[in-house]
């Protein structure tokens, strides 16, 4: 029963959300924009002129860009790889009736709330350190030699650690997904005489399909912008080694002042998560009909 | 499913689930060991698990040296603080789109969800540079400032969520009593709405506590929080593994405990109602 008057209030209620979020959304972007045509240095201010698409050409031939967007996608794609398939005979297992099921479940899902300085920062000293971590007494142990993760294998290194960090939160939104199954059509299936793989295959798959991809594109939302992790453990080296675009902007605008230049590499992020971004909504549009 | 499960079966994935869920959890459980070794047990080789001098002086040193007290303090701020000023402008949104059904509303939800796709880089150089002129570089105004738009949508999305549950008739079965708006709000939807904002509230804090890109781009040393205290951590002098587990080991109990007891909220409110 929607009559005039609450609807004149729920606009007045609506309001300042909406206000704040445009507010948000259009005065800073429209800022940046701006910024990516102009010759812009922190360093030298009063010399700021438009140099109309040079700072897009610059970001986008520099060799550092190239670079950084291999490693956001070996990045984005190595962690949605280990913690989808770890998230999936992860949420199997705890599927399964044992004891001390909620123990498990809480053990499992720990690292998701480890702020990411911290879990960089342990894993950086404790684990991965050459000559004190706990991976340079194993390898000791067995009479190997020990291997500086983040100096010889940075990325791979980084992809490890995020992945420690999302795979809970993989596991928690799949098992959730995994619960509502409808127990009947499995057994209805089975009766019929379906083999245990036919089951998994054509019922617990299709099922899980829909919340892996929202599982996936969630995480590349916030893959994307992976940025603490790096700046704690190898500051985006050796050279351009663990830079991905996010680092590539934060150091062009933060370190070097380059406005302009760190302008239009914002752009071209938020391009790339748009394209992301797009299928995400489309995939809870739908179910908000639903 | 409604089958006998063997003893031994169980006995098996027990023990495997446990296996898998200990070495997830190892880190953590390395870290906060090591926060009560001395600083040289905490290289010891070999490395002991549990059986070394239990010492809790790594935490009164941390206490004393640093002013962990203040970024503690800045982190509960920053995180409580934007999280209730941001369900204090939700919560009205949330409410009129959730009981005064207009076809805009779902548009409008879209549109505040896809805010929070922006990418935080794309923002970046003009947030810096606001702050910069009107003072709030590293001020915790600020920070609650970024962090309750950063959150706004994943708010509303929470509580909308939740609000849509309630059974519209009870609101009318009010209205037609007299209850003027805000009377309504206040009796009739906030008492069952209770449990949809504490899980909001709770899911938000540990968002916010936890958020390491404005935090470290916005804050030098007098607001910053712990995710930017424990950064510093990164270029070390002398032996401090001990120390830095015991700075890590308190940063992250709080929020630990909290995301413990937020587990099913975690789900709807991190895919936006998408899987319940």
């Amino acid at each position: 029963m929607a009559t005039a008057h609450s609807r004149t209030a729920a606009r007045l209620m609506i309001s300042p959300a909406v206000l704040l979020l445009l507010a948000w959304m259009i005065v800073p972007l429209s800022m940046t924009i701006y910024f990516s045509f102009l010759s812009y240095n922190l360093l030298s201010p009063g010399t700021e002129r438009f140099i109309g698409f040079l700072n897009y050409e610059y970001f986008l031939t520099d060799p550092a860009f190239f670079a950084a967007l291999g490693n956001t996608l070996l990045l984005v794609g190595g962690v949605l790889v280990i913690t989808v398939i770890g998230g999936v005979l992860l949420a199997l297992l705890l599927d399964q009736p044992m004891w001390g099921q909620g123990i498990v479940r809480i053990l499992v899902i720990a690292p998701f709330f480890v702020m990411p300085t911290v879990s960089a920062l342990v894993w950086k000293n404790m684990f991965m350190n050459p000559v004190s971590g706990l991976f340079a007494y194993g390898a000791a142990a067995v009479g190997a030699e020990p291997f500086d993760f983040l100096a010889h294998a940075p990325l791979l290194s980084i992809i490890c650690i995020v992945a420690w960090q999302w795979l809970p939160f993989a596991t928690l939104i799949l098992l959730t997904a995994l619960q509502s199954l409808d127990s009947e059509q499995l057994e209805a299936a089975e009766m019929d005489g379906a083999s245990k793989l036919s089951r998994f295959f054509y019922i617990v798959v299709p099922h899980l399909s829909r919340a892996a991809t929202v599982v996936i594109l969630i995480q590349t939302i916030f893959l994307l912008s992976v940025f603490a992790e790096i700046l704690v453990t190898t500051n985006g080296g050796p050279g351009t080694a663990s830079t991905n675009i996010t680092f590539l902007v934060y150091a062009q605008s933060l370190l070097q002042f380059d406005v302009g230049g760190g302008s239009a590499g914002g752009i071209v992020a938020v391009i790339l998560a748009n394209i992301v971004a797009i299928f995400l909504l489309r995939m809870i549009g739908k179910n908000l009909e639903a | 499913m409604a089958r006998a499960v063997t003893t031994r079966r169980k006995a098996v994935i027990t023990a495997c689930a446990w296996a898998v869920g200990l070495t997830i959890f190892f880190p953590i459980l390395w870290t906060l060991l090591t926060s009560f070794k001395t600083e040289a047990e905490a290289i010891a080789d070999p490395p002991s698990l549990f059986f070394f001098q239990w010492t809790t002086e790594n935490y009164g040193e941390v206490l004393q040296r640093s002013n962990y007290f203040r970024h503690f303090a800045n982190s509960v701020i920053i995180s409580v603080g934007s999280t209730l000023l941001g369900l204090l402008i939700a919560i009205p949104t949330a409410w009129s789109m959730a009981f005064v059904p207009a076809k805009r509303n779902k548009d409008i939800l879209m549109w505040m969800l896809s805010t929070k796709m922006l990418p935080p880089v794309g923002v970046l150089i003009p947030i810096y540079l606001i702050f910069r002129d009107f003072g709030l570089l590293d001020t915790r105004t600020g920070l609650v400032i970024v962090m309750t738009l950063i959150n706004l949508p994943i708010i509303i999305w929470m509580l909308f969520t939740y609000f849509k549950e309630i059974p519209g008739e009870i609101l009318e079965a009010a209205r037609m009593d007299g209850a003027t708006l805000w009377a309504e709000i206040l009796y009739v939807l906030t008492p069952m709405a209770v449990p949809g904002i504490a899980s909001t509230l709770l899911l938000n804090i540990i968002l916010a506590w936890n958020e390491a890109f404005w935090t470290l781009n916005l804050t030098a040393s007098k607001a910053a929080p712990l995710t930017a205290f424990i950064a510093s951590y990164s270029s070390p002098e002398g032996l401090f593994y001990a120390k830095l587990s015991a700075a890590s080991a308190m940063a992250i109990a709080p929020i630990l405990i909290m995301g413990w007891f937020s587990q099913k909220q975690l789900v709807r409110g991190l895919t936006f109602g998408a899987v319940k």
